[in-house]
């Protein structure tokens, strides 16, 4: 069940009281009973007034009311104990009612002489208040609004344009160069020397070192989970360059380290793999 | 001046006449129920906010775009286009890609003359072979770069710590879908260059072996690594990467659009 204001529960109670209705617990209505009397008395004036216009306008069975005088049975398929109530309830607020504004204290009478409209509060207003909910517990307010733009046309007019210059490029270019194709593959004639493709040639480089467990497989494999786990381990929340020089400098040291491989194994390679100078023995490459 | 009068009066008159022919076009049924309302193509469209906002909700681009973007990200000077530019490379070498399978055939004996006639004997068939080619090259480059422009701007932290992830793989997925295709020419430059790549693979310690037969479908380089290559290369690596796509860039939006600004 949930919690209802402990006021809300005490006005309901007195109420009921003053209605003539059962209380339900009886402690309760020991705990109404010490109540004082003075702050018991407002509500009780104006609690003829209230519930009456509400039943008048509800829709329990108010209007079938006037016809279910005559006929305590059900009619119009409203049940006869909804009828019954509601009639228990006009007699209260016409003939208990009287007694009690009677009974209540001076000021009381006066709002009781001139009582205010049906449905409204003892201050003239039209609501009430149930419950205080706390800002930021059912809706969060979010940051400042973004500056933005439509995505038509002014992404698209952009994406559109670098597609179109790319294609242009890319047709261009493969109209004039021709991609390579050489002689019919024969496993027993090794060109000399053998390259793998331009993007392998840094590990291809890094053979001429190392064991080619080293070259070939723990580096490139420690390169690819240092890769996936930067995001993890740099902490640092801040985008901005000069927060961040060390890690800047690591990935341009992790770049130039790989394009320099990867140039030398493309253009400073030669027959038999052998460190050569491009000007003077030529290029021993193919894309 | 009479003359350009008379010729003001059929401007005019074509244009009417034009306006008329669109505006009918626009508003048949056929064009509606291709069309859907707030498209370019519909009658009556003006370029109003609503209108704007219309044209991405009612595409099927709105998969890949939101109505609004932040302002900077329009420049192109903070992304270089390179993520899109890679997606488009795919794409463009999924098209010829499909055309040259058309004439090639994976086997030991008729894959370097089918590639040799795609070159002589097929129209467009060089020029295709290059672009699918040269783009390759390209989109190691791009996909390459894109890593980088992301690293410099601090792009993969958080939120996006996951999509950095999945950038790696696509990466790596990019890198064997070009390896694989360097085979299918058949030629010396295919046949030397993977068998450098593959023979450092061999050295996989614990398993290095058995990757390499399964890989290979054989001790050596031959008929059987190049079909199995090539379905690597047309089907297995395009269907992954392709899955991989969808989450990098359904994450791109979930995870708050390109990313701010320095």
């Amino acid at each position: 069940m949930p919690e209802i204001p402990e006021h809300l529960l005490r006005r309901s109670r007195e109420r009921r009281k003053a209605l003539g209705l059962p209380t339900g617990e009886e402690g309760e209505a020991t705990e109404a009973a010490e109540a004082p009397g003075s702050t018991a008395a407002a509500p009780e004036a104006t609690a003829p007034a209230a519930p009456a216009g509400g039943e008048g306008a509800g829709g329990e069975g108010g209007g079938e009311g006037a016809g279910g005088e005559e006929q305590p049975a059900s009619v119009g398929g409203i049940p006869a104990h909804l009828l019954e109530r509601s009639r228990r309830r006009r007699a209260a607020a016409a003939g208990g009612g009287a007694p009690a504004a009677a009974a209540a204290a001076a000021p009381a009478a006066a709002t009781a002489v001139a009582p205010p409209p049906a449905m409204t509060g003892p201050g003239g207003h039209t609501q009430r208040l149930l419950t205080v909910v706390k800002s930021g517990s059912i809706q969060q307010t979010r940051a400042e609004a973004q500056d933005k733009v439509h995505t038509w046309p002014h992404l698209l007019v952009v994406e559109f344009a670098a597609t179109l210059a790319v294609s242009a490029v890319l047709f261009l270019f493969s109209a004039i160069v021709r991609a390579p194709l050489l002689s019919l593959a024969d496993v027993n004639q090794t060109p000399n020397p053998s390259k793998a493709p331009w993007y392998f040639l840094g590990l291809q480089e890094l053979l001429t070192m190392f064991h080619p467990m080293v070259a070939g497989v723990t580096i490139p494999g420690m390169g690819i989970f240092l890769l996936i786990v930067a995001p993890y381990i740099d902490r640092n929340p801040s985008p901005k360059p000069q927060d961040r020089r060390f890690a800047i400098s690591l990935f341009t040291i992790f770049l130039l380290f790989w394009a320099v491989l990867v140039i030398i194994g493309s253009f400073f390679r030669g027959t038999g793999f052998n460190f050569v100078f491009p000007w003077n023995d030529g290029v021993f490459f193919e894309l | 001046m009479a003359n350009g009068n008379g010729n003001g009066g059929l401007t005019t008159r074509m244009r009417a006449a034009v306006k008329e022919v669109g505006d009918r076009l626009g508003n048949s049924q056929v064009m509606t129920s291709i069309f859907r309302p707030g498209s370019v193509f519909r009658k009556g469209y003006t370029d109003s906010p609503r209108n704007r906002s219309y044209v991405i909700m009612n595409n099927v681009l709105y998969h890949l775009h939101p109505v609004k973007v932040k302002r900077h990200a329009v420049k192109v000077s903070y992304t270089l286009c390179l993520g899109g530019l890679s997606f488009f490379l795919f794409i463009l070498l999924t098209v010829t890609g499909i055309f040259l399978m058309f004439f090639y055939r994976p086997t030991e004996a008729l894959a370097w003359s089918n590639v040799q006639q795609i070159e002589t004997a097929v129209w467009f068939g060089s020029l295709v072979r290059n672009m699918h080619r040269w783009a390759a090259h390209f989109m190691v480059l791009t996909v390459f770069l894109h890593m980088s422009r992301v690293f410099y701007h601090g792009a993969y932290k958080p939120p996006r710590e996951f999509n950095w992830v999945i950038g790696v793989i696509l990466l790596t997925l990019t890198l064997l879908l070009s390896f694989t295709g360097y085979l299918l020419p058949w030629d010396q430059l295919a046949l030397w260059a993977v068998t450098v790549g593959t023979n450092m693979m061999g050295y996989t310690p614990v398993f290095g072996g058995q990757v390499r037969y399964a890989l290979l479908g054989s001790n050596e380089i031959s008929g059987e690594t190049l079909l199995r290559w090539y379905t690597l290369h047309v089907l297995l690596l395009p269907f992954v990467i392709v899955i991989f796509m969808a989450v990098h860039f359904w994450r791109v939006r979930k995870d708050g659009g390109i990313s701010g600004p320095l």
